[in-house]
């Protein structure tokens, strides 16, 4: 499975109503602190669940699905963590 | 001195510390230098500064002991405050200057 499959696949513990990822790799191709290796991603993800919780407790649900991930194929993942509201999109509760 | 004892007391020493690649002079990320630059816009004008590409041990031990696994990491105060997107996003709506300004750390940019 792909590096974008695969983190799609993890970031589904977190119940998103949408998931956006950009492979950044090749902007930051052979710069000396991506020494490591490892790609760089860029996620927008939207979901109930980050109401309430502050930006870093946000990234932390993130991190803590995306899991060991994070120790290996990915160096960088840039995130915004949405919800529905922030994002600008009608939630699941929502009635007209 | 283990690395997570070394790590707590630069964090309880100085008012900021950033753990970065590279040093603000000569970043080598540029997540790392984008932080850099809004602590400079900021009006900060002391960071501490660890280069965590000079220890790997440094560099490990830094993700365990915030539990956050990217570099770099702002401490204001002995607090983990985040990483680049949140740094920026709290220099771009202010929220980044008034912690500084109530941590006594600096003056307005």
């Amino acid at each position: 499975m792909n590096t974008i499959d695969e983190l799609k696949r993890r970031l589904e513990a977190l119940t998103p109503i949408s998931i956006d990822i950009v492979d950044e790799s090749a902007l930051h191709a052979r710069h000396p602190g991506a020494r490591a290796g490892g790609g760089h991603y860029r996620l927008t993800i939207v979901s109930e669940r980050f109401r309430g919780a502050g930006r870093v407790a946000r990234h932390r649900m993130v991190f803590d699905a995306v899991g060991d991930l994070m120790q290996g194929r990915i160096h960088a993942l840039p995130m915004n963590a949405l919800t529905p509201e922030e994002a600008g999109k009608p939630t699941n509760k929502e009635s007209r | 001195m283990n690395v997570q004892e070394f790590i707590r007391e630069q964090v309880t020493t100085h008012p900021i510390v950033l753990f970065m690649k590279g040093t603000p002079q000569f970043p080598q990320c540029g997540f790392s230098a984008a932080v850099v630059q809004v602590l400079k816009q900021s009006g900060v004008t002391q960071v501490a500064a660890m280069n965590v590409l000079e220890s790997d041990e440094l560099r490990q031990g830094i993700k365990e002991y915030s539990n956050w696994p990217t570099i770099p990491q702002l401490y204001i105060n002995g607090e983990f405050v985040g990483g680049c997107d949140i740094v920026k996003e709290m220099f771009e709506n202010g929220e980044l200057q008034q912690m500084l300004a109530d941590a006594g750390v600096a003056g307005e940019a």
